[in-house]
């Protein structure tokens, strides 16, 4: 069931540096929340605080605190394993496991919480993540092939299908589309479209285009200046943001005039 | 007009080669040509050379345990016993070490803090260092005296298996013995190999795993052994040519007998390079060649070894 999001006062560190800087938002179940803004402005550092990926690279630290429904995130007794499968994650760059067959890879992550699965709720939940990520109508003769002989944005949606098989709460995405050509990002916008109905999603984009079509919420990140943290400058409803922006900072930004 | 003007100073460029790059070409060719060179050298020395004592043999060479080939006057000698043994005692240390190995790479590279890691990678650099016949020597003077009494209480609790049944030598020098200092010094080479496999795990792999709540064992599983699995193997075949050609180390510690004995405990065996080495000093006659017929066999073992691991790391490509 999707969840919400509620995150305050956030700040991420790498060691010493601050990365970004005291970040506050409500992020609505089923719903799309777009992260834009220019590169190194901390939104995809602060989307991978939002399920403990940031803590895979060493010395990389939060203060703040992430509540998933009521749940908060950091808490002591959390186990970062276990908030990974409630807040599923898609990489920039598709990245199916290469010595998996399609059918292992969008298994794979509901296996490692059902060790004895019987072969017919296998298939069940392979099909049912496949049409999920729109790509059953395409593999369903081929499921035993390598996950790496598909096409990118095949690869990119089996991604997605293999993170939804653990039907997690929440779908991460970190600039989905920026290795894809224009049909396969189509593809996967139609496809956010449609999983918006079960699931929360948090986008990250460097296309400003894509923010508008895609997303409900948009949100702004800008850098104070260089060598100073990311901050979140602005966040309200795609419409608003794009057309009548509260801070010049946004306006900027999505007229172009920099970034 | 600009696309014909480079297509002509492409091919003016490919008539005019450079001779750095003429002379560069010719040694690398020559470099690959002299390595085909070498080994079709070596293998028609040992075919050349053994072909005298093995006209003459009097047994079957590859089923006969004896080996009487000092003399002019109908030798009867065979290697079976020899290749057997072998086999074995490398087989014993590939069993031991790549367990191990893998173990410790592991740890390196994703579990041991940053500094502890070096210092341990380090360590085990170190171990390949030493010379085979210091192994040799720990292994007679320090290794065997402390393993007699664990292969006493092995076959009292395990004597019911047949690899571990008694008498039990007392001296300690037994295949076991063989077998654990070659997995000692197999270890590092493996263990170099399974570490460098495991470093070249593409990032994305491993958090697509953690991704999907994979605790760090799971990320392993899921990701890094199947990535790393054609480097383990490769590393574990390199071990066990390593360990079938080590000569001094086994010649020192195993007190040979030639039969083929599955006894792991009592006193046997022998391995081809430690009797070529034993032998050598005092063949005579069909001697000589005779050894040279037991190194033909070596020599086949360790390529056949080499082309089944080439095959087993080429198998699923298509998957990698």
């Amino acid at each position: 069931m999707a969840k919400r999001i509620d995150v305050s006062g956030l700040h991420v560190y790498y060691g010493d540096f601050l990365a970004v800087e005291d970040v506050s938002m409500t992020i609505e179940p089923r719903s799309v929340t777009a992260f834009i803004g220019s590169s190194g402005c901390g939104k995809s550092t602060f989307l991978r605080t939002l399920n403990r990926m940031h803590e895979v690279t060493p010395g990389a630290r939060v203060e703040g605190k992430v509540l998933l429904d009521d749940q908060d995130i950091y808490a002591p007794d959390v186990d970062p394993v276990e908030v990974r499968r409630e807040v599923g994650m898609v990489f920039q760059r598709p990245n199916p496991f290469p010595t998996m067959s399609i059918y292992d890879n969008v298994i794979a992550g509901y296996k490692l919480n059902n060790r004895r699965l019987r072969k017919s709720e296998a298939d069940e939940i392979v099909e049912r993540s496949l049409r999920g990520a729109n790509l059953w109508e395409e593999v369903k003769d081929r499921l035993d092939r390598p996950g790496a002989s598909l096409s990118g944005g095949q690869q990119q949606r089996l991604c997605i299908a293999r993170a939804i098989a653990v039907e997690p709460s929440v779908l991460l995405m970190d600039e989905p589309c920026s290795a894809l050509d224009p049909i396969s990002t189509l593809a996967i916008e139609d496809l956010i479209s449609q999983l918006k109905e079960n699931y929360t999603i948090v986008i990250v984009t460097h296309n400003m285009q894509q923010a508008a079509r895609v997303s409900d919420v948009t949100a702004f990140f800008n850098l104070a200046g260089t060598g100073k943290p990311g901050k979140l400058i602005e966040i309200g409803e795609t419409n608003k943001i794009f057309t009548k922006p509260e801070k010049k900072e946004t306006e900027n930004y999505i007229t172009g005039r920099f970034g | 007009m600009t696309t014909t003007d480079l297509s002509t100073t492409g091919r003016a460029q490919r008539q005019r080669r450079r001779l750095g790059d003429v002379l560069f070409a010719a040694g690398a060719q020559g470099s690959g040509i002299l390595i085909l060179a070498i080994l079709a050298g070596v293998a028609a020395f040992l075919i050349l050379q053994s072909f005298d004592s093995l006209a003459a043999n009097q047994a079957n060479f590859l089923t006969s345990s004896e080996w009487d080939a000092n003399t002019r006057e109908e030798p009867s000698f065979g290697v079976a016993a020899l290749a057997f043994g072998t086999v074995l005692a490398a087989a014993i240390a590939l069993v031991l070490a790549t367990p191990v190995a893998i173990g410790i790479a592991l740890f390196i590279v994703f579990y041991a803090p940053r500094r502890i890691a070096a210092i341990l990678g380090y360590l085990v650099d170190l171990l390949a260092a030493i010379p085979s016949v210091v192994y040799g020597l720990w292994g007679i003077g320090w290794l065997v005296v402390q393993l007699a009494p664990f292969y006493a209480w092995l076959e009292t609790y395990f004597g019911w298996i047949p690899l571990f049944a008694g008498p039990v030598s007392t001296t300690g020098r037994t295949m076991l013995s063989a077998g654990i200092v070659l997995a000692v010094m197999i270890l590092p080479i493996i263990t170099a190999m399974t570490r460098d496999v495991f470093l070249q795990v593409p990032q994305s792999h491993r958090e697509a795993a953690l991704a999907l709540g994979a605790t760090r064992w799971e990320m392993i599983r899921m990701a890094v052994l199947p990535f790393g699995r054609p480097g383990i193997i490769g590393g574990a075949m390199l071990g066990l040519g390593r360990a079938l050609g080590e000569t001094m180390a086994v010649a020192m510690i195993l007190s040979p007998s030639l039969v083929i004995s599955w006894f792991l405990l009592q006193s046997g065996n022998q391995t081809i390079a430690a009797h070529i080495a034993l032998q050598y000093p005092e063949a005579t006659g069909y001697g000589v060649s005779a050894l040279i017929a037991a190194g033909l066999v070596l020599f086949a073992i360790t390529l056949a070894v080499n082309m089944v691991a080439r095959f087993v790391v080429s198998r699923r490509k298509e998957f990698a």
